[in-house]
């Protein structure tokens, strides 16, 4: 019978790797991130996975890609710095197409910046951190109960889509403590298994009708070769130019395919808004109190929270442009997701943006301030 | 004569991509010979990593599950495997750049963590995928693309650094002594822990022939005539232990609880602490 804890964000997403199956953590100490290590070094023993302290950021990445191809469930968590570092072999990742979900617990940047500051900084990075091209899916969660939530979701979009998943926290989320009821059992992804034997012409990374290979784990008899150079079907290198251009188009395709079933966003007070908020993670529960102050005042303002940030909700945001009058993007940083937000409004409906990066989350005031402004058509 | 050896490679992956005269290819034999020689190895529960540069295209020839990773990673990569799947028998394939350089952080502590990791190094000297810059082992006074008047950089002793990070099993040979070179990554292979083999290579193409070292075999008679037994080393007197002599052999190997015998103990901690 499941019983109600106080918890804090971190320990909600440790709990929620294991629920999901995770039977592997690698990772290196960092601030505000490092309470998901110490929780999995101590859960994971006790349900027979392992957790491994490695010398650096690029070789706990390197630990979990590694125990991924052999078989397990895999996460590693970092901060900013080691968001940083961590780039290559999340491409590596990419290209080779290994599930793993790395957690970014962001905080204030650039380089060591504010390391127990809350920030929402990394979006970008996220996004487009790794080199070259390549697909992504990141997630924000709002809250504790939420963090376990999307943990789970992140690791079955990686088992699913053989692909990395970014689960992009913030330090207010991280180290928030509240009281959380966690269900007992959860939905988990399996690892996808070869549908084929050697004898039977199997190639590692032929496609699935859902354009996502079954590469088979290590281990069991395939002899299968996996690298991050550019490979056919085979998973052996070539030199094609077909072949790269395919391959880059279905990293691309496979997750683009699905992406009414990956993006999720929630809306609230939107009946009859005529002007809406766009927030997400940490920011997100500041702009709901902001948006239900607004209401009680009588201004006609709704939130739309983005829960999958990457793929961006462009559908989501199109759809809202063309209702409201106006648009308002809080986020804690200089401004990184408004960019998405304005791309996807198509120009319909102005975007405001309220910004905040100076090492507070934001008070409800300094949004419904922004709110006001935008209802006068005045500087925000 | 028999050459039961070709079944550990993928014959549709050959010829390889060396150059003429390279060793890579004697050192790569010589790890599938000293897998065949032992009963717990074999082609299904064995997994070859590689890193970055020429050695590590030889996961690519080998019949095995493979995986060639990021340049210096094959090391991290290495230990996720071996700690997820304790049955299998991991072997690494790396070499002077992507060991010593980019990766020696994860190797000094792949040594001291006392995985159950068998690490060739194919030292070459030089990093010869990208034309012949200096890396960690080129020796000092030896010329490269990067080091056009020679090189000063002090090089990495690979063999010393290993004992002293804690490697448990530690052995240099070169690809002219080819059945001492199997024997080494034998031994390599019977050690539960990190074990640790420097294969000395030539280069012919990038490293050789910028050093007028002459012909793959000159460079080859080079390894025979400068190469010294472990044994007859230790005898030497220091003022005999000059020039380009240098000794070969087992430096090391210590019986000591490996990685995941140790995490079976936290296990069974943990196990106990939930009750």
């Amino acid at each position: 019978m499941s019983k109600a804890r106080l918890m804090q964000g971190n320990e909600a997403c440790a709990e929620g790797a294991i629920a999901a199956g995770v039977n592997f953590f690698a990772g290196y100490p960092i601030t505000p991130s490092t309470e998901i290590a110490e929780t999995m070094a101590k859960l994971l023993p006790q349900h027979g996975g392992k957790f491994v302290q490695m010398e650096d950021e690029i070789a706990s990445m390197g630990a979990i890609l590694g125990a991924s191809l052999a078989g397990a469930k895999v996460m590693d968590a970092t901060s900013g710095p080691g968001f940083s570092l961590k780039q290559e072999l999340i491409g590596f990742a990419a290209c080779a197409e290994i599930p793993c979900v790395l957690v970014d617990v962001q905080r204030v940047g650039p380089s060591t910046g504010q390391p127990t500051s809350p920030s929402q900084a990394d979006v970008m990075q996220a996004r487009w951190g790794t080199h070259g091209d390549h697909p992504m899916i990141a997630l924000a969660p709002w809250s504790v109960r939420e963090t376990f939530d999307v943990t789970v979701e992140a690791v079955n979009l990686a088992e699913r889509f053989r692909t990395p998943v970014i689960l992009l926290m913030d330090e207010v989320v991280g180290h928030l403590r509240e009281k959380v009821e966690l269900p007992e059992h959860v939905e988990v992804y399996p690892r996808r298994q070869p549908k084929k034997t050697r004898a039977e012409g199997y190639e590692p990374y032929t496609p699935d009708e859902d354009l996502v290979p079954n590469v088979a784990d290590f281990g069991r008899g395939y002899h299968i070769h996996v690298t991050g150079l550019i490979h056919d079907e085979t998973g052996f290198p070539s030199g094609s130019p077909q072949v790269t251009k395919d391959s880059i188009e279905r990293l691309h395709e496979k997750i683009a395919r699905a992406e009414d079933e990956i993006v999720r966003t929630e809306s609230y007070f939107m009946d009859d808004a005529e002007y809406a908020i766009i927030a997400y993670g940490g920011a997100s529960r500041t702009a709901y109190e902001a948006v239900a102050r607004a209401r009680a005042k009588g201004q006609k303002v709704g939130l739309l929270r983005l829960i999958t940030i990457w793929p961006f909700a462009d559908k989501a945001v199109k759809e809202l442009a063309a209702k409201v009058k106006g648009l308002l993007v809080a986020e804690l940083n200089y401004g990184q997701a408004v960019h998405e937000v304005r791309r996807a409004a198509e120009g319909q409906c102005p975007v405001h943006f309220c910004g905040k990066y100076d090492m507070h989350t934001y008070e409800p005031q300094e949004i419904e301030a922004a709110i006001d402004a935008m209802l006068a058509g005045g500087e925000i | 004569m028999e050459r039961s050896y070709e079944k550990y490679f993928r014959q549709n992956r050959l010829p390889h991509l060396w150059c003429p005269g390279c060793g890579n290819g004697i050192a790569m034999k010589a790890i599938v010979q000293a897998i065949e020689k032992k009963p717990g190895f074999t082609q299904d529960n064995t997994v070859i990593v590689s890193g970055i540069g020429c050695s590590s295209r030889a996961s690519g020839y080998m019949d095995f599950d493979t995986l060639h990773t990021a340049h210096g990673r094959a090391i991290p990569f290495a230990t996720g495997i071996k700690l997820a799947r304790p049955d299998l028998n991991v072997v690494v394939i790396t070499g002077d750049g992507d060991c010593t350089a980019i990766g020696g952080n994860h190797f000094i502590h792949g040594c001291r963590r006392n995985v159950d990791l068998t690490v060739v190094l194919f030292n070459n000297n030089i990093y010869g995928m990208t034309g012949g810059q200096a890396s960690p082992m080129t020796p000092l006074g030896k010329k490269a693309t990067t080091a056009p008047y020679g090189s000063v950089d002090r090089p990495f002793d690979a063999c010393h650094l290993a004992e002293a990070a804690g490697a448990t099993y530690v052995a240099r040979s070169t690809a002219y002594h080819v059945p001492h070179l199997v024997k080494m990554i034998e031994d390599g292979l019977d050690n539960k822990g990190f074990s640790f083999i420097e294969a000395l290579v030539q280069c012919p193409t990038a490293f050789g022939r910028r050093n007028k070292m002459g012909s793959p075999a000159n460079m080859m008679m080079w390894m025979r005539d400068n190469a010294v037994m472990k044994a007859a080393w230790d005898k030497l007197p220091a003022d005999k232990k000059t020039g380009e002599k240098f000794p070969i052999g087992c430096f090391y190997n210590e019986s000591a609880m490996d990685y995941d015998a140790a995490y079976d103990q936290v296990i069974a901690r943990a196990e106990e602490a939930a009750k």
